[in-house]
């Protein structure tokens, strides 16, 4: 690749800065390795409340901060139009099918890696870098590896398994190769201006806000009953949406024994399935059928293959087998069974630390529909 | 690379005589302008100095000036002010859909106080139609304000004819002068304006200063109210050396003016050309006749406007889209929307501006690297 080439100092690279600290020290760092770098901060949301204050023009103040100290230009670009159209639109229609979105990996697709990585190559840059804790490998015959981020606790690559060759060939991580005590370090030592900060949490464009009122003024709830497996009813809900599978709080169910959990959503008659005890045999699956499954080095595996797998982010590594299953889905199978696979959410495959990419739970495989498949 | 400096609509840099001035006066005129003592004299005959050139470049009074802290604060102070001075003679007010947003943002403000606003529209060379303007005037019609040059397409307006036309209504007539200031003439005696807002820093003078001409026996209410300066109409010790370094700024724009015009024009003419030389498809924005010589509004079709502005900046030209963009937030031009009715073109233009400094080889410079540009976009 030409752009490999490249000495740093013509090598031109800009830094999707949201400014936090990890985004400010992988400028930082690149900047001391002496490339062009331009630091550009990403409107996606527009939270202006009844005051006039948007967080939005807070976090940009701090990439100003940040960019004026490393003595690098900064820019604004404004994907609010096309998040809406192909993140948040996706969140709302995951919840009216009943499922749980993940809102992370559809904007590292469709935003970060495609809408903010066209516009950077637009503006003459030869990389687009990120404060992702992934590590990018440039392989000999030419394709792009993504490895873990060393740190195991902020290990990204689970949002990022969607990724292609073609975005990975243009982007650069950093941070990928530090743990999240050494990038503060870093960022506490050069007195970057987001040192202090501290890291955000939540969905982005929800926030600090309570979700199910943020859920509320988007979707009409439905209220409906609470059943157990057996039919015999628990109560009400508010609203499948606002559930999660294997999640204790906010049922209300009093009496004597074990706690009550999710373990299923009706939507067909809108009910929510509980069951007692964490453990309930209902939230245990041996398998799941994926969908949208990408193959990170473009190659797609057809044979069933042994590897591990996270159905969640920071979950420890599963061992599984991926068979090939109809119309480019897949059949994962779990060397232990795993509780509270829940649709929507993205499986991730590993080999060691190399991600092999990932797609969307579309069912999980309960264990007594399971036995003999 | 070069760098060219192309957003002198936005702000000039500072002319270095007038900074020559505001050192010394800084440094030897300390005093209070308000106090008995001879420092407190000598800055008041800095200060009046400064107001005396100040008026006469407008043909004014002194005692018509009020200085203030830039064009924004004399637009609120014209249009607040004399609203509540005068609001037993009516509630409505007349302005158009391009003023700057000094004056738009403080009318909508008035609405939510019972006034009632009138946004005239505008043609699609920006002009506002005098018959349109004469529907509008009704009996409870109190102020005018009407700006003089056009911030983002330098678009001049019939400011003798509106003036004309209050005067004869017995209506307040109001001007947002800060583009035209320095660069077209205007004499209070001849055009019967009420008030005039003027600022310091389009003009190669320092920030943080301007002024407001009004008309003697205007009735203002005061916005800063406490000590007596500017005759009780803006209270606060006076920014003495801002005002001096505009006083110098102005007289020598004042010396200038024609030439400056005609070299602007010639630097706009030369640009035009040199982007059919490239063979850059665009479209004027504004008139060619009956504008501000300094102003350029391009509309590209098809632009990304956000990458296109990153890219000439990093190629080392300062332009901008003339509407407000922060943290990312592009609206399209207010002014833009007011002349087509055309989403695209309002989002798609850029305000090239040019001053003292800028020369015929920027202008081939700026369209070749938009050449350049468009080349990329076409690759990608």
């Amino acid at each position: 690749m030409s752009n490999s080439q490249k000495k740093p100092e013509d090598t031109r690279v800009i830094v999707g800065m949201s400014g936090g600290v990890d985004s400010s020290v992988t400028a930082a760092l690149l900047k001391d390795e002496g490339y062009e770098v331009i630091g550009i901060f990403m409107k996606n949301w527009d939270d202006t409340d009844e005051n006039g204050v948007c967080t939005a023009t807070e976090d940009y103040d701090d990439v100003i901060k940040v960019c004026n100290q490393l003595e690098i230009p900064y820019y604004a670009v404004n994907f609010e139009q096309k998040y809406w159209d192909h993140v948040f639109t996706y969140f709302l229609d995951e919840y009216k099918a009943g499922r749980t979105p993940n809102p992370d990996v559809m904007c590292n697709k469709e935003i970060k890696f495609k809408a903010f990585l066209d516009h950077a190559m637009s503006l003459g840059a030869d990389y687009l870098a990120t404060g992702h804790y992934a590590r990018v490998q440039r392989e000999e015959n030419g394709t792009v590896s993504m490895l873990r981020g060393i740190d195991n606790n902020k290990d990204q690559t689970y949002f990022l398994n969607q990724l292609n060759q073609d975005q990975l060939q243009k982007v650069m991580f950093p941070l990928g190769h530090l743990t999240k005590k050494e990038v503060r370090a870093i960022a506490e030592e050069k007195g970057l201006a987001t040192a202090g900060k501290k890291d955000s949490t939540g969905i982005c464009f929800i926030g600090e806000r309570n979700f199910k009122d943020f859920l509320k003024s988007y979707l009409p709830a439905q209220p409906g009953s609470m059943v157990t497996p057996d039919g015999e009813e628990k109560g009400t809900h508010e609203g499948l949406m606002y559930y999660t599978l294997g999640q204790r709080q906010g049922l209300g169910i009093g009496g004597s024994g074990e706690p009550w959990f999710v373990i299923d959503k009706n939507l067909e008659d809108n009910t929510l399935i509980v069951g007692q005890g964490f453990h309930h045999p209902g939230l245990y699956s041996e398998g799941l059928y994926a969908s949208d499954m990408n193959w990170i080095n473009g190659k797609e595996r057809n044979e069933p293959f042994s590897c591990t797998a996270k159905f969640r982010y920071r979950q420890s590594d599963q061992e599984v087998v991926v068979y090939p299953s109809e119309k480019g889905t897949r059949k994962i199978m779990f060397k232990t069974s795993q509780r509270a696979i829940t649709p929507g959410q993205s499986v991730v495959l590993y080999d060691g630390d190399i991600c092999l990419g990932g797609g969307t739970i579309e069912q999980a495989i309960k264990i007594r529909e399971g036995v003999g498949a | 690379m070069k760098n060219i400096y192309a957003d002198h609509a936005a702000t000039t840099p500072i002319d270095s005589k007038a900074a020559k001035v505001m050192m010394e006066v800084m440094q030897e005129s300390f005093g209070n302008p308000s106090s008995i003592h001879s420092y407190g004299r000598k800055a008041r005959q800095e200060l009046d100095k400064a107001r005396d050139q100040l008026a006469q470049t407008v043909g004014a009074s002194p005692d018509e000036i009020v200085l203030t802290s830039g064009g924004t604060e004399a637009d609120n102070i014209a249009i607040i002010g004399y609203a509540q001075a005068n609001k037993d003679r009516g509630n409505h007010i007349i302005t158009t859909k391009i003023e700057h947003h000094a004056v738009l943002h403080t009318c909508e403000k008035l609405e939510k106080y019972g006034f009632e606003i009138t946004y005239l529209p505008v043609d699609n060379e920006g002009f506002v139609q005098l018959d349109k303007l004469n529907e509008a005037i009704t009996d409870r019609t109190i102020l005018i304000t009407i700006m003089h040059g056009n911030n983002e397409v330098g678009t001049l307006q019939p400011i003798s004819q509106i003036a004309e036309l209050a005067s004869t209504c017995n209506i307040a007539f109001h001007s947002d002068a800060v583009q035209s200031y320095g660069l077209a003439d205007i004499d209070i005696n001849d055009i019967p304006l009420t008030m005039m807002t003027v600022s310091s820093h389009k003009i190669n003078g320092p920030k943080g200063a301007g002024f407001l001409y009004v008309k003697k026996g205007t009735k203002l209410t005061p916005f800063l109210t406490g000590g007596e300066q500017e005759k009780k109409r803006r209270a606060g010790t006076e920014n003495l050396a801002a005002a001096a370094g505009f006083a110098k700024a102005a007289e020598i724009a004042m010396q200038e003016r024609q030439k400056r015009f005609d070299t602007y024009k010639t630097l706009s003419d030369q640009f035009l050309k040199a982007l059919q030389a490239e063979k850059i498809p665009f479209e004027m924005n504004g008139p060619d006749k009956g504008k501000l010589p300094h102003i350029t509004n391009i509309y590209f079709p098809n632009i990304q406007l956000e990458s296109f502005l990153v890219q000439l900046d990093l190629a080392g030209v300062a332009a901008s889209s003339g509407s407000a963009c922060t943290a990312g937030s592009v609206e399209p031009s207010h002014v833009l929307s007011a002349m087509f009715d055309d989403k695209n073109r309002a989002s798609s233009s850029v305000r090239f501006s040019f001053g003292k400094g800028n020369t015929a080889d920027d202008m081939e410079y700026i369209a070749a690297e938009i050449r350049k540009i468009l080349d990329r976009i076409k690759s990608i």
